[in-house]
């Protein structure tokens, strides 16, 4: 079934039944930010996992993803769909641009272009104060009606609407992978020369899937802002292109749920370690140190080595 | 008055002079990253922590222990050099088989830990500390004020940036690090002891972001956040001089200072994003670095 | 896949823990308040707020004297990390879990977000740590209440007051983003206004900016007597001691338009000596003042209460006894009622003296105009102001019918 294999079967089973279950034990906010970050670290895990590129600039797509989707639901009175359309394009157009600077690179200098075009972003969001608002963000986003019809205001409305695309997103993602075009990006990754001697035009591959990396980037932006009602600086600063990093590393990098789980895992430490509050810096950065020591493979990836696995 | 492109020329001239010792600091900083990464292929990312924690222990050698300055000048790169030994053996070691992502990883997370203990124990305003007293004061250039200790700066930074690039590029130690970049198997082959070599050179390069810890420490706010600040454009000093390259990381360190100092004249609020742009034009044309070997 | 359920599993259990138990309040004594303090513990305002900020929040619950009057408080704490999201995160989650009051919160796009939260869920939110003046403008609510201080009222105390001492023509520097514009534009009018001049201005990257040298020459070449700076924390630590070692200090007054006492402790008197800043709060004022930080040093021996952390004391200690003046728990657990009830009644405490709450929301109290001592003159730890000027409430804050706030007009 989609490409899936059986083990990776049972787990989307599983993990579609949880989200069905989970808002009526968990908290719907926290679960629908959870998936907002796992759409975001999907596409980065696109990028880390399958061509072996890390970006450290992913929160420009996040981010402006977010402001555009937010101004189209909030002043020019569009639909929730639309605004999350439109975000998702609006990541996907700003990835054309930096992706056809960026995959010319490869490794740590692929990763300073990533990140100094990010800077530009955020400096233009820090300076145009009409658009962005600036440091104060925006405010107050409304969440609207779904399709002109269903209010999306009760949490658990907007959480169906979330589970909904995530799970799209899930599946267009895995599809990506599962594809003869992921067959021949694994390619890429394993072997790049080999590739390129048998015709492949390798960095259109490259290219692609950056588009696609920041396409599910500009998704979840619109999204969470539906989701937390505001967009601001943070979306689109550096701490988020290095949390979603965090969240593939923790998650697995390379593997299908890893994303989901990685996102999971730091969403609830910065919700909950939040009461710790003078040690969260502190504790965030010992796992960092932690993953790369003891757990390279993330939670998801031991534990698939662990039984052998493809999860 | 002589104006330049509108602005008064002594305006300029104090510029290029402020940018120089801006420039000091990206050099001494990138100097350091850049040995780190030549030799252990480590992109260290906890450089700006360890430039801070330089400045912390110039202030906690004062007024734990009354050692002035002059000390601290160093003892303080020797203090922080030891703790990066212990840093490399302890944590940094295990990434070098590694994909050299993961180095990155760690030591993000290292910067990470380092700031918040240190933003628990001293706050986030920071402490306070007073360069020495013979260094107070101004001088009159003609086009404008120089405070003393800024005078200091430059040549401090110029001599050690000089005696650093020296030994590496002209001396028998130099050649047998040179040489160990190359090929450590061979260096090996001949009786060097190259885990103790990579040790001490990544205790090296993190001195030298100790030592510039001690010059920041009179200048700047002292705070667990002053190194962060900082690394972004470090990093892109780097980039832009061509990774690995010690003479490329000087030059660019006080070129890109200037160049910001410049920006600050005729478009202020650009002036970080700057340094952002001149990476992402010289990577474009020259993928590795203006003095780097091509990959 | 026994891992990943059990990670699931647990995430949702942990999230339920949160969320479930307390939705009903548990009332069993009766009388039982929650208070969240939501600050920046781990980043670079943690002095303004921060532990200290929880300190004087305990303070007042102990002035106040819960348990004679048979309240049961507890102060619960969150760490926003100056990231809205996770600020919008924390409110709903302290909310939901029966919190009462939400305080402190310094950083105004945060501030901003929790105040959005707080109308949501019609419950109180008293901001004390955040400057921006238009959480009581366009933004403002009947569940938020602005204490302490705003931009509005530091531009007033410090432009305005500098200027009538002949300080007639200006420089800025800001940073450059909406805080620092603010801070600049309504300084600027001020200066203007009593018939100053301003002669310059750069507005400079923030953050990553830790150099101000440049910035300085050019305040210098222009002339100017007063060099303004409209920025906050480390960045005016960095510029006030840069100015410094120029020399600056000498040609120039410099006025700090958000300077916190934890921030000149951090400065030290020989570099902030001279220095002009507004704050509503000292500790070292006048006797009420003087008692209120004997009493909560203990719970802070090494940093003193500035006027932030003092305004979640004021706060907390109205909140309370509002509470305790509408003896119905059940109103009280309302927000709108319970703000509405805050706003009648004046305000009475040791940190600020007599002061009461705007319709907008804006907690009205006077502005203190300080220059910082000179080494010499500070004769005790954390002594460190001389107060040049008092400008009254009704002066400092910004007029509400030029404010825009939707609650006035009805």
């Amino acid at each position: 079934m989609l490409g899936f294999t059986r083990a990776q079967s049972a787990g989307f089973v599983l993990m579609v039944a949880i989200l069905l279950a989970a808002p009526f034990v968990a908290y719907p906010i926290f679960l629908m930010q959870v998936m907002c970050y796992a759409l975001f670290a999907m596409g980065a895990n696109l990028l880390m996992g399958y061509i072996g590129l890390l970006s450290l600039g992913q929160a420009a797509f996040f981010g402006m993803g977010g402001y555009v989707g937010g101004y189209a639901v909030q002043s020019l009175h569009l639909t929730p769909e639309l605004g999350v359309v439109l975000g998702g394009l609006t990541g996907a157009a700003i990835g054309v641009v930096f992706g056809w600077l960026a995959i010319r690179r490869q490794t740590i200098y692929f990763a300073m272009i990533t990140l100094a075009l990010a800077q530009f972003v955020n400096f233009f969001a820090v300076q145009d104060t009409g658009f962005t608002g600036g440091e104060n963000g925006m405010q107050n986003i409304p969440r609207g009606k779904l399709f002109g019809m269903v209010a999306l205001g009760p949490d658990l409305h907007l959480y169906a609407f979330t589970l909904v695309i995530f799970l799209a997103g899930f599946l267009f993602a895995h599809r990506v992978i599962h594809s003869p075009f992921g067959q021949v990006v694994k390619a890429i990754r394993e072997n790049e020369s080999r590739a390129i001697s048998l015709g492949y035009k390798v960095d259109q591959y490259k290219w692609i899937i950056f588009i696609i990396a920041a396409f599910l980037a500009g998704i979840a932006g619109a999204l969470n802002a539906l989701v937390t009602k505001i967009v601001t600086l943070t979306d689109v600063g550096n701490v988020t292109s290095a949390i979603v990093v965090l969240m593939v590393l923790v998650g697995g990098i390379g593997t299908v749920f890893g994303p989901l789980i990685g996102a999971a895992i730091v969403i609830a430490m910065q919700y909950y370690l939040a009461s710790f509050s003078d040690w969260v810096t502190v504790i965030q950065g010992v796992i960092f140190i932690a993953c790369v020591l003891l757990f390279r493979r993330g939670v998801v990836g031991e534990f698939a080595a662990k039984l052998k696995l493809s999860l | 008055m002589m104006m330049i492109f509108g602005k008064p020329a002594p305006l300029l001239f104090g510029q290029l002079l402020l940018g120089i010792i801006n420039g000091s600091f990206y050099a001494m900083l990138s100097l350091g990253l850049a040995i780190i990464f030549g030799l252990l292929r480590v992109i260290n990312f906890a450089h700006g922590a360890l430039f801070m924690v330089g400045a912390f222990v110039t202030w906690g050698l004062l007024h734990y222990l009354g050692i002035d300055y002059w000390v601290a000048l160093f003892a303080a790169p020797l203090i922080v050099g030891a703790f990066g030994l212990l840093l490399e053996r302890g944590l940094i070691r295990f990434t070098y088989k590694l994909d050299i992502l993961y180095g990155l990883l760690l030591t993000f997370g290292l910067a990470l830990v380092l700031e918040g203990l240190f933003t628990n124990g001293f706050g986030s305003s920071g402490v306070s500390y007073n360069g020495p007293d013979i260094l107070s004061g101004t001088l009159d250039l003609g086009f404008m004020f120089l405070p003393v200790y800024r005078g200091f700066v430059i040549v401090a930074a110029a001599l050690v940036c000089f005696a650093v690039w020296f030994t590496i590029e002209r001396t028998r130690l130099g050649a047998l690090l040179r040489a160990a970049t190359e090929n450590p198997s061979l260096v090996q082959a001949f009786g060097v002891n190259v885990p103790r070599l990579v040790a001490l050179t990544f205790a090296g390069g993190v001195a030298l972001a100790g030592f510039a810890g001690v010059l920041a420490a009179p200048l700047y706010s002292v705070n667990p956040n002053m190194g962060s600040d900082l690394i972004n454009t470090v990093f892109a000093v780097v980039v832009i001089g061509g990774m690995g390259s010690i003479g490329g990381a000087i030059l660019t360190g006080f070129g890109l200072g200037v160049i910001q100092g410049f920006t600050e004249v005729f478009y202020p609020p650009a002036s970080s994003v700057v340094v952002f742009a001149v990476m992402a034009i010289v990577l474009l044309a020259r993928p590795a670095g203006l003095f780097g070997k091509a990959a | 896949m026994k891992l990943t359920r059990r990670t699931l599993l647990g995430t949702a259990a942990t999230g339920a823990a949160a969320a479930s138990f307390p939705l009903t309040r548990a009332r069993a004594a009766g009388k039982s308040l929650k208070i969240a303090v939501i600050s920046d513990f781990s980043g670079p305002y943690r002095d303004d707020g921060g532990p200290t900020s929880v300190a004087c929040v305990k303070q007042a619950v102990a002035d106040f004297g819960a348990k004679q009057k048979g309240y049961d408080v507890t102060v619960l704490k969150g760490d926003h990390q100056n990231k809205p999201d996770v600020g919008v995160g924390l409110a709903r989650q302290f909310y939901d879990q029966g919190v009462d009051l939400v305080i402190d919160v310094p950083n105004t796009a945060v501030a901003l977000a929790i105040q959005g939260v707080a109308h949501d869920k019609n419950r109180a939110f008293i901001d004390s740590g955040a400057a921006g003046s238009s959480l009581t403008g366009k933004f403002c609510n009947a569940q938020s209440i602005h204490w302490t201080y705003d931009t509005y009222m530091l531009a007033q105390s410090t432009g305005g007051a500098m200027v009538k001492a002949g300080g007639k023509t200006w420089f800025f520097i800001t940073a450059n983003y909406a805080f620092g514009h603010l801070l600049h534009d309504q300084t600027a009018a001020v200066v203007k206004q009593h018939g100053g001049k301003v002669l310059g201005n750069v507005n400079y990257p923030f953050p990553q900016t830790t150099d101000f040298s440049s910035f300085l020459i050019q305040a210098q070449s222009s002339g100017a007597q007063v060099l303004g700076l409209a920025n906050a924390g480390a960045d005016t630590v960095n510029s006030v001691k840069q100015a410094h070692q120029f020399g600056l200090n000498k040609k120039m007054k410099i006025a700090g338009l958000l300077v916190f006492l934890n921030d000149v402790h951090g400065m030290g008197l020989e570099i902030a000596q001279d220095l002009i800043l507004t704050e509503s709060f000292y500790w070292n004022l006048n006797d009420r003042t003087r008692a209120f930080t004997k009493r909560v040093l203990p719970r802070t021996p090494n940093n003193y209460p500035s006027m932030g952390q003092a305004g979640c004391y004021s706060g907390t200690l109205h909140f309370l006894k509002t509470v305790h003046e509408m003896n119905n728990m059940k109103a009280a657990a309302n927000g709108a009622e319970l703000v509405a009830a805050m706003k009648k009644m004046p305000t009475d405490d040791d940190a600020f003296g007599k002061a009461y709450i705007r319709a907008d929301g804006r907690f009205m109290c006077d502005a203190f105009l300080f220059r910082v001592k000179k080494p010499g003159e500070s004769k005790i730890p954390w002594d460190y102001y001389t107060l040049l000027e008092t400008t009254p409430a009704a002066k400092a804050f910004m007029p509400m019918a030029i404010e825009g706030c939707p609650l006035v007009k009805a």
